[in-house]
């Protein structure tokens, strides 16, 4: 009987903090919130004012193989609440942020949504990766919550008019990638790595080439890999070789750049190589041999050794709260918080408005605001969310980013 | 010539398959369970060899050495918290805690040391052989995986054949009770099939992290998989197998990849597993068991 | 005899009015108002990982085989009928009679993969057929990934390498893009589909159970000699419980795919690491013991979104929770007591000595 009762127990346990978690919408003061907000967001609500707070939802993966990424852009939102909170918040308004794991997963992604709207949020910074965005996405334009992506970068992230992002899409990589490539005549011949279960690598590599085509440039190979067998990439590498490509694009991350990179060492094949914004934080990898990367060229919204003021003050800043370099995840949150309160400071938002109607004013605000961020300095938004910049094309020489 | 380095290619991503293949059948044959946690002790090695080795800067011998202790101690400890409370459960219940203990190791290693990735540096000093006018290379590591591999085979094969806590385990695998009648400690000698097994898995981290040098937190568990696969491709439970069995399944994956298609190298890996397995249902060198009534 | 047949059917009768009891507490709670949006949410999934529980506990506790790509199924089920769905929009407009139809779509393809799996892994035994059941899932996941499939005015279009190579005209949709998966997928799923479908899995496996093909099945679990001996088709019942355990992962693979709006075949979600959790409610829920898979599965699937407010340390304590259920529930202690409970835990203890 033990084991029944122990089950009747359990069950009762979890239908009771369930139905707890319930309360929520009315009374603000149940464990889930409290236990958030001591964890997440202590420093804003010790100062917490008369005028009431803003409360952002984050999504993205805490854990998990993409961990990676989530952590980043949740240190970097938080790092930029604390200091818009610092500096006396948003139209007199407190910022609270709560971040919610999503593993990357578009079910997990829900619930994560779903726990924050039990939260009473009202903006939501998120998500980080594009699957679980595009199933985000369908519930904030259902409820009408004003959605804004730090790196959801596939095109279905943003097609409801409430959801905006911060990134580049990935055909606009893909097409920026090859017209820089033809336009600087970097190469004819160029070869393709990509990892085929990776919705933003598949993307960027698909417009990529598109738009090759136009630009004269001849793709020699387009070899994948997938996520369960990322480790070598001798064979991909070989095949570029010998198909007589001058240039390899790697629309793929930098965890595996790092590999292919010193692959491509081992078996003496040294094209130019070209990447787009996820091979940034590559320099950043813990004790990598940064002669690995020479000469690699990449199309990237933000770097962390940009001499700017704007940037070296997030990079210190981020690292001494949280140690290791930022990458460009951390540098589209940190711009994302700037631009919701930028947003909302231009609709005149007020913590007792309902998200329903920030969402409305948000709408028009972004079409409306001009932001500089770390990732794009004069940032404007076209109403179906896209955002309007340039991004840079850097060159790794001797180890550090330079401008080209 | 391209066929000939996409082999020895192949060739040196079975060796790291191949080694921790080995640690999966040596546990797989005495203690009859699948450790999966196994690709998660691989991680927590590589680390301890990274933050000894390029943290406090220790010589790369001692890192191993250390590593081994580290791991050894933890796979002991799994063993006696997790498994041995199981021992007389369904083999399924350990499969399941093995899970458990897979998430465990992660987890911790997530809030230990973090989600970023970090650059492994090679413990491997050897040089890498040049042939063919730089056609074609080996590299260091490829020959240190393969030699570490045929040492640790034929060490393996010569403790359990002829020393005596060797031929308990022997007893353990082929019958836990009477093992125990004749007077072996069966818990202890299960105890030490997991140290060995455990001790081998650093060994297995380094060369992994060594030849593929980016180390997360979820470093160890694809490769275990696979490796996983390679054992039972060779015939899980014969060491022998493990090895033959792991440099096969790096050859065809790379093979498949070189010669058919780049994106479908899984499922052609997994296809030639499934008719291997069809044609001998004990794997290559598995031992074909009678049915009793 | 009589005896245990009126048992069984007493426990049964426990099992459905223990999920429709929970049912009905939900809809009265929903119709107050009175439920938070992350359970409102839950609802769903929680359906899809019960029939999922549940089908699986018929290959593993009935059947007495290990099967690990159950995820597989799961996917083909999901991508066959969001397919179906994208593919109907337009001339189904009611999305009763369209989701009606995607379900037996969804449970039929998965069927057909479930006996064209079936024949040659059913051949295995023991550990070896896990591995490669666990083979069949990955190649699905790795299959789906490449596929792309399109549909202009000419007709379907298909190329395993991308999407340029479909060749398809101005007008042309792509339906299902590589690793992007299907993306728009009608949102017909809701917790009264969900709850009637986890009532016809209950019942198609308990009625199995109880019939002459059961017994079949469950001799060839307990002894595959003696019930060969005794003129029972190994291979015909064999593959008929997987099948049918097949075919009802493809209806909790609807379930999913019309929850959310984008369908990817990602490893998280179809890969292994899906086949292992189902397993581990069943695992956890007793083998054979469909009750218990219903609670395994409920709770395993509530306890990691519980568990939010403690942030980093989620997962953790999740994987602690989870070793600490096993040996809570296996360690030798817990099966002296249960070896005492009563009968219907005994046959189910002999059959995982089988796995």
């Amino acid at each position: 009987m033990k084991k029944k009762l122990l089950s009747a127990v359990l069950v009762l346990t979890m239908s009771a903090t369930l139905f707890a978690g319930c309360g929520s919408t009315d009374t603000e003061t149940t464990e889930t919130t409290d236990a958030t907000e001591t964890t997440d967001a202590t420093e804003s609500t010790d100062g917490a004012s008369a005028e009431g707070t803003l409360k952002i939802g984050g999504i993205g993966p805490t854990t998990g193989d993409a961990a990676v990424y989530g952590q980043a852009v949740e240190n970097a939102a938080q790092l930029a609440v604390d200091e818009i909170n610092a500096a006396g918040g948003v139209n007199g308004m407190m910022l609270e942020l709560n971040f919610q794991d999503d593993e990357a997963d578009a079910e997990k992604a829900v619930n994560a949504y779903n726990t924050l709207k039990d939260w009473d949020m009202q903006v939501l910074m998120g998500t980080v990766t594009s699957t679980a965005c595009i199933a985000v996405a369908e519930k904030t334009a259902e409820d009408n919550v004003f959605q804004l992506t730090p790196s959801g970068s596939a095109i279905e992230c943003i097609t409801h008019d409430n959801a905006f992002r911060v990134c580049f899409s990935d055909p606009n990589q893909g097409k920026a990638s090859a017209q820089y490539i033809g336009e600087n005549s970097l190469a004819t011949k160029v070869a393709v790595i990509y990892d085929s279960s990776s919705v933003y690598s598949t993307g960027i590599y698909e417009t990529f080439v598109a738009e090759a085509a136009n630009q004269g440039i001849e793709v020699v190979a387009a070899e994948a890999f997938t996520a369960d067998s990322n480790k070598d990439f001798t064979v991909q590498l070989q095949k570029a070789k010998d198909s007589g490509a001058e240039l390899l694009f790697l629309p793929i991350y930098y965890n595996e750049a790092a590999l292919i990179l010193a692959q491509a060492k081992t078996i003496s094949f040294a094209p130019t190589f070209f990447g787009c914004d996820g091979l940034d934080g590559i320099l950043a990898v813990e004790n990598f041999d940064t002669s690995l990367a020479e000469g690699v060229m990449l199309l990237t919204p933000f770097a962390a050794d940009a001499q700017d003021e704007a940037t070296q003050n997030f990079v210190t800043a981020y690292n001494e709260k949280f140690g290791g370099t930022p990458n460009q995840f951390a540098a589209d949150a940190y711009d994302a918080i700037y631009i919701i309160k930028a947003a909302a400071e231009k609709a005149g938002i007020t913590a007792d408005m309902s998200a329903s109607d920030i969402c409305d004013a948000l709408k028009t605000a972004m079409t409306e605001i001009t932001v500089d961020g770390l990732t794009g300095s004069g940032m404007t938004w076209t109403a179906d969310g896209e955002p309007n910049k340039a991004p840079k094309a850097v060159k790794i020489v001797n180890g550090v980013y330079t401008a080209m | 010539m391209s066929f000939i380095s996409y082999l020895v290619n192949g060739i040196s991503l079975g060796s790291v398959y191949a080694i921790i293949a080995l640690g999966y059948t040596m546990v797989y044959g005495i203690a009859k369970m699948l450790n999966f946690a196994h690709g998660d002790v691989i991680m927590i090695g590589g680390y301890v060899a990274f933050l000894t080795v390029s943290g406090m800067g220790l010589p790369p011998v001692l890192g191993v050495l250390i590593s081994m202790v580290v791991c050894t101690v933890l796979g002991v400890t799994i063993e006696k918290i997790a498994y041995k409370p199981l021992r007389m459960a369904s083999p399924l219940a350990v499969l399941i805690t093995a899970i458990g203990v897979s998430y465990l190791l992660q987890n911790i290693a997530l809030l230990l040391f973090g989600a970023s990735p970090k650059a492994f540096t090679s413990m491997v000093s050897v040089p890498a052989i040049v042939l063919a006018d730089g056609q074609l290379t080996i590299s260091g590591e490829t020959i240190v995986t393969i030699v570490a591999c045929i040492v640790i085979m034929i060490g393996l094969n010569l403790f359990i054949k002829k020393s005596k806590a060797g031929r308990a385990m022997l007893a353990v695998s082929e019958d836990k009770g009477a093992a125990q009648l004749m007077g072996i400690n069966v818990n202890g000698t299960i105890a030490l099939t997991f140290a060995i097994g455990s001790a081998l898995a650093a060994i297995a981290g380094v060369l992994l992290c060594s030849a593929y040098p980016t180390l997360t937190p979820y470093t160890g568990s694809m490769p275990g998989i696979k490796a996983f696969v390679a054992a039972v491709f060779g015939g899980i439970g014969s060491i022998p197998g493990a090895f033959l069995g792991g440099i096969l399944l790096g050859v065809i994956e790379n093979l498949s990849k070189a010669y058919i298609s780049s994106q479908m190298a899984d499922a052609i890996v997994f296809g030639v597993l499934i008719v291997v397995l069809l044609v001998r249902p004990t794997g290559i060198l598995g031992k074909n068991i009678r049915e009793k009534v | 005899m009589k005896n245990k047949f009126n048992k069984q059917t007493k426990d049964n009768l426990i099992t459905y009015g223990m999920v429709i009891a929970a049912f009905i507490i939900m809809q009265i709670l929903l119709s107050m108002g009175k439920v938070s949006s992350l359970m409102e949410g839950l609802l769903v999934p929680l359906c899809t990982y019960v029939i999922l529980a549940v089908s699986l506990n018929l290959t593993v506790g009935i059947l007495g085989e290990l099967s690990l790509g159950h995820a597989g199924f799961m996917c083909v089920g999901a991508f066959s009928s969001a397919l179906f769905s994208k593919c109907t929009e337009a001339t189904i407009t009611n999305s009763g009679i369209r989701f009606f139809f995607a379900i037996l779509v969804g449970a039929a393809v998965a069927a057909v993969f479930g006996i064209l799996i079936g024949i040659p892994v059913l051949r295995l035994k023991g550990d070896y057929l896990a591995i490669v059941t666990l083979a069949f899932g990955e190649i699905i996941k790795n299959f789906i990934n490449v596929v792309y499939l399109g549909r202009d005015s000419k007709g379907f279009h298909f190329s395993m390498k991308d999407t340029m190579s479909l060749n398809m005209e101005a007008d042309g949709e792509v339906l299902i893009k590589g690793a992007q998966g299907i993306t728009g997928t009608p949102n017909d799923s809701n917790f009264i589909v969900g709850i009637v479908l986890v009532l016809v899995t209950i019942f198609i496996i308990t009625n199995l159970v109880n019939s002459r093909t059961g017994r079949a099945v469950m001799a060839i679990r307990d002894n595959r000699i003696a019930a060969e001996s005794l003129g029972i088709n190994i291979t015909k019942y064999k593959l008929l419980a997987f099948s049918i355990s097949a075919s009802l992962a493809g209806v909790a693979g609807v379930l999913y795919a019309h929850n959310l709006s984008t369908l990817t075949a990602l490893p998280k979600n179809f890969g292994y690491n899906m086949s292992i959790m189902i397993l581990v409610f069943v695992v956890l829920g007793g083998i054979g013991n469909i009750r218990g898979s219903i609670i395994a599965a409920v709770i395993l699937t509530l306890l990691p979104e519980l568990l939010r407010g403690l942030n980093d340390y989620r997962m953790l304590i999740y994987a602690i929770v989870l070793i600490a259920m096993m040996l809570f529930n296996w360690s030798p202690k817990a099966i002296e007591v249960k070896e005492k409970i009563s009968t219907k835990f005994r046959t189910s203890c002999k059959g995982k000595k089988e796995v």
